[in-house]
């Protein structure tokens, strides 16, 4: 059952961008067309469960020599080699997907939302089952609220907009109805 | 002594990681042909996408591996063909520039009281989403009379990333000055209007309206019917009419202009000579969608 209220959790009710208002950066940076969305909200998925694995180790590491609060430090040190790694790994072994992805993959470095999922992972001491889980169902949140918002912007790009509110304006007012559709879930428990 | 700890926990995981990394940067590597680099020097860098591949990397790579001629790229133009050939060692070939033309000159004119002066008038009252593809596809070819005219909603505008191309009187315009060719404004055009030609030409024939004549003079004053004239009248054949719209072999065409003066709708312009004087007594409409009413 723990699982499940995760999961719902990850994807809805606490969605990292829309509820929590993390990883703004990509989610506006890279909204333009769905192609680029669906790309950019697998690899953040993919990082975040990585980041999970990872972190929740180097946690466990941190918990046994008693320096628990040097666990920000640690998880960005970690995220950033991750993010190094797997960049390398694509342009090697996948170079279609390395192309598709492109600029954001290093892009994902700074994305708070991933830092957030391994701090709340390790605030909430999850074990690494949970932690996986966590991590990938807050992925996928944040791929469907990319994918949302990228649609809804292909849609208003077409509209006739007021020429002060054309462009970013626009795009943030619908981002900020979104993310009001999404409050709906906020009272959902399991 | 916790300090220490602290220290020697991250300065442990920072060097691990570094290690990997750096372990991983030789497994991983790769090779990139240093061409590649020349090549994409050679490129202006502008990445219009006219040359049909993701950006001017795309096409460099391209054209590294013999998939794409030398000739793509509008804005580099001969200067980039030239210089490309340079690199791969390939014999280049003479890249002419062209410019986008509009094939239409169906101005949504109205005088004070309503009644059309010039071009096409509209169907009715359109207050849907400004976009010539949305329009289009309104009932009955768009709210449009003439079903092969401009519509006037600037999608081209959108695709172009030049400023060359703007709505004066509900009718898109190339600013041949800044027009590169790269042709992105005819790849979002609905009626397909758009054509490149080369620059150096006077005359041209600014519709593309094929309905028969009485069809096109019922809903466009400015309409070609393919009364021929243009053709009886050009000293070098340079002239065709099918389907019932007059086209213009560049390759013949010495810009002499004749046919721009015996055309009785004076849609054949010739840049030389302003040839539109009911068009130049309209006073300039502002806002397009005016026309649109």
């Amino acid at each position: 059952m723990q699982v499940f209220s995760i999961i719902i959790a990850a994807l809805l009710s606490e969605n990292y961008v829309l509820v929590k208002f993390l990883g703004i950066c990509p989610f506006l940076g890279v909204s333009k067309r769905i192609n680029a969305a669906l790309g950019m909200g697998f690899a953040v998925t993919f990082v975040m469960t990585l980041a999970s694995l990872m972190c929740w180790c180097v946690y466990q590491l941190l918990i046994l020599l008693n320096l628990a609060y040097m666990q920000t430090v640690a998880f960005i040190l970690v995220i950033a080699s991750i993010v190094q790694l797997v960049e390398m790994f694509l342009r090697k072994k996948v170079p279609g997907l390395y192309n598709a992805l492109g600029v954001y993959l290093p892009l994902i470095t700074t994305n708070c939302a991933v830092l957030a999922v391994v701090l709340v992972n390790a605030q909430k001491n999850y074990s690494l089952l949970l932690s996986l889980i966590n991590g990938c169902a807050s992925g996928l949140g944040f791929l469907l609220a990319i994918v949302l918002f990228a649609s809804l912007r292909e849609q208003v790009d077409r509209a006739d907009t007021p020429d002060c509110f054309k462009g970013a304006p626009i795009s943030l007012v619908a981002a900020g109805l979104l993310a009001m559709a999404f409050m709906g879930f906020s009272g959902m428990r399991f | 002594m916790d300090i220490l700890i602290a220290i020697a926990l991250l300065g442990g995981l920072s060097l691990a990681f570094g290690l990997i990394l750096a372990f991983a940067s030789k497994v991983f590597y790769v090779k990139t042909n240093p061409k590649l680099d020349e090549l994409n020097e050679c490129l202006p860098c502008a990445n219009c996408g006219g040359c049909g591949y993701a950006g001017c990397s795309g096409y460099a790579e391209a054209v590294l591996k013999g998939e794409a001629s030398l000739d793509k790229c509008a804005l580099g133009g001969n200067e980039a063909a030239q210089a490309m050939a340079a690199v791969v060692g390939a014999e280049a070939v003479e890249v002419k520039r062209k410019v986008a033309l509009v094939r239409c000159s169906g101005e949504h004119s109205y005088d004070e009281e309503g009644n059309l002066i010039a071009g096409s008038k509209a169907k009715g009252t359109y207050e849907g989403v400004r976009d010539c593809n949305v329009a289009a596809k309104v009932g009955g070819y768009g709210p449009l009379s003439c079903e092969y005219g401009c519509l006037g909603f600037g999608t081209c505008v959108k695709a172009c990333k030049y400023d060359a191309i703007s709505i004066k009187n509900g009718v898109a315009v190339v600013d041949e000055d800044l027009c590169v060719g790269c042709m992105a404004c005819a790849k979002v055009c609905p009626r397909e209007l758009i054509i490149p030609v080369d620059p150096g030409r006077n005359v041209v024939i600014a519709c593309h309206s094929i309905a028969k004549g009485v069809v096109t003079s019922k809903v466009c004053t400015v309409g070609c019917i393919g009364c021929g004239l243009c053709k009886k009248n050009c000293p070098n054949d340079a002239i065709t009419v099918t389907n019932n719209l007059a086209v213009i072999d560049y390759t013949k065409c010495d810009n002499c202009g004749k046919c721009a003066t015996v055309c009785p709708k004076k849609l054949i312009r010739d840049s030389n000579v302003e040839n539109l004087p009911d068009l130049g007594s309209i006073p300039t409409l502002t806002n397009p969608e005016v026309g649109m009413k």
